[in-house]
């Protein structure tokens, strides 16, 4: 393998790593709340609004049904509009976000769901308002569920983030289809492959430890 | 604004009261409507530790959750130090709810909080400085005797252990009022009687007003003054703890007295029972006797008196919210004389008799 390919596999884990990242933070910083809402906007729970929580869970439905590929060219108009061009790994970045926003919202949602009522009523009964049962307990409770939640979404992005690529997106699935396929490179297509692996490795194990010491509940001691 | 603020005339010592409050549930889902209280009275003396006692499902944990607001009547009041819990907008009903504490049957302690975050939190919520949240937290840990846990997560506890720390959470923004649901039926008897001392001893020595809800008698006798019995949504029976263990009027209550331990008889005996007397039976009869007639020998003179034997079939001394009490199960004669003689041995003693029914 020539140092140039290597110089672009480089650049390409790069874009991926920055894809990811600002996908996931952005689609995370929207889609958390949008699954705080739904896991306490029912019928007699804490900000009960059970209309609009239907509404926005068809959205989230109608969304995550969407196949990714399709999402990708049907927004490309929006893509444009947000960044000026439809190609590239800022390009790419729109539709990894709006891709993340509802899976987030659902993970986060089912992490909340989880937690026992009883901690919502003791917390009711110290006189918290919502606001103080959503941060001090739900969010607190839920955090190793959560951090898990994050690390699933993470690892999902580099997927679609290769996904990108076949649509001229950048990164690792770009080179990956540009050189490896397209140009007959099956070794640069292994590399990718590797580096691909590697990273949603690392991710995965970074969340499950992140996740166990944030876990007090099932503490071996 | 505060809750004393609005007292307008407030029964001087009743620090709960409940007014003809009944709660009904609509029909939802596949679950008719339900009616859990009907026009429940009841007054919870300031400084009292009174139990409300009746099966599952009898209306109990709805009545205490009146008393917070965590839900609401649907007619009559309920008053806390003379406000009406429904009458408090969601502000004024979160600032009644610092002043009240409560504890859980399953401890609802957060498992992502040490023991001093948890009993912390009470404190965070109402806005206090992380200094004084400590000055506040380390006494109550010395109260609960778990000093030496403060950085333990829950689940590194024992369930009485759990429970203490619910109860310092419950007492950290120094309630006039103690709210207990079923607070030891999670625990073994052990735990359970440990729980309960702890819950006397802050009663006698805060101040606190304890209402608790159970449906085990055994709490009720070890730490209550007052009781209600609770069944079907009503209250059928109420008074002080000692009274309704020794006269219980309501068949509930019965009910729920005859699983104390020394108030059943033995097998033999219950099988054999007939309600009428045949020639040359013999009355089976429950004695009770408590104050005064406890100290005196009555078996010997009874005895003496009755002029025929005598069989014990069972019997226990306890003691009542601190009163000692005891019940003793005999067996004489059914002829009319020995009878006679017995009843007014009784009736000159100022014992408390119940024909149980007749043995061969």
């Amino acid at each position: 393998m020539s140092p140039d390919i290597l110089l672009r596999i480089g650049g390409a884990t790069v874009d991926t790593i920055y894809m990811v990242a600002v996908a996931g933070l952005i689609g995370s910083l929207i889609g958390g709340p949008i699954g705080i809402f739904l896991a306490t906007s029912g019928k007699g729970e804490l900000f009960p609004a059970p209309t609009l929580n239907r509404v926005v869970g068809l959205i989230v439905n109608a969304t995550r049904s969407t196949p990714f590929i399709i999402l990708v060219v049907a927004i490309i108009p929006f893509t444009r509009l947000l960044t000026g061009t439809s190609i590239g790994t800022k390009a790419a970045i729109v539709p990894l976000t709006i891709a993340t926003i509802p899976f987030v919202a659902r993970l986060v949602e089912a992490a909340i769901r989880e937690i026992d009522k009883g901690l919502i009523e003791a917390a009711r009964a110290m006189g918290a308002t919502p606001m103080q049962i959503v941060f001090k307990v739900l969010l607190a409770e839920a955090r190793p569920a959560l951090t898990l939640a994050l690390t699933m979404t993470a690892v999902s992005l580099i997927g679609y983030s290769a996904m990108v690529g076949a649509v001229g997106g950048g990164g690792l699935g770009d080179l990956g289809i540009r050189y490896g396929y397209q140009r007959f490179m099956p070794d640069v297509m292994l590399v990718v492959v590797i580096v691909l692996v590697v990273l949603v490795q690392l991710v995965q194990s970074a969340g499950d430890g992140l996740a166990r010491r944030f876990d007090k509940k099932n503490r071996k001691t | 604004m505060s809750v004393s603020s609005q007292n307008a005339t407030p029964p001087a010592d009743a620090a709960v009261v409940f007014d003809g409050v009944s709660k009904h549930f609509p029909a939802s889902g596949q679950s008719g409507a339900f009616t859990a209280l009907d026009k429940v009275a009841l007054t919870v003396d300031r400084g009292s530790i009174t139990g409300i006692i009746g099966r599952s499902g009898a209306g109990k944990s709805t009545l205490i959750r009146l008393v917070n607001g965590l839900e609401k009547p649907s007619g009559g009041k309920v008053l806390v130090d003379g406000v009406d819990v429904g009458g408090l907008d969601e502000a004024a009903l979160r600032t009644l709810r610092r002043s009240v504490g409560m504890i859980f049957q399953h401890f609802n302690l957060l498992s992502s909080r040490t023991v001093f975050g948890n009993v912390a939190l009470p404190l965070e919520i109402s806005g206090m400085d992380k200094r004084a949240i400590e000055q506040r937290v380390r006494p109550l840990l010395d109260l609960v005797g778990l000093a030496d846990k403060h950085g333990r997560y829950p689940a590194e506890l024992s369930g009485g252990q759990k429970q203490r720390i619910g109860i310092a959470r419950a007492l950290a923004t120094e309630p006039k009022l103690l709210l207990s649901d079923e607070a030891t039926s999670a625990l073994d008897p052990e735990t359970t009687q440990s729980i309960l001392e702890l819950l006397k001893r802050i009663n006698a020595e805060l101040g606190l007003t304890v209402l608790l809800i159970t449906h085990e008698m055994e709490v009720v006798k070890a730490v209550t003054s007052d009781v209600a019995v609770i069944d079907h949504g009503r209250i059928v029976e109420r008074g002080h703890t000692f009274d309704v263990f020794t006269h219980p009027k309501h068949e509930t209550t019965r009910a729920l007295l005859s699983g104390l331990p020394g108030s059943k008889l033995p097998d033999a005996v219950a099988r054999a029972l007939k309600p009428q007397p045949a020639a040359g039976d013999r009355a089976v009869v429950r004695l009770t006797f408590f104050g005064a007639a406890a100290e005196k020998p009555l078996i010997s003179q009874l005895i003496k008196s009755v002029g025929a034997e005598v069989n014990i079939i069972a019997g226990t001394i306890d003691e009542i919210g601190g009163a000692p009490y005891g019940s003793l199960v005999v067996a004489y004669g059914a002829d009319a004389e020995t009878s006679g003689r017995a009843e007014r041995f009784f009736v000159e003693n100022g014992l408390v008799t119940e024909v149980l029914g007749y043995v061969a």
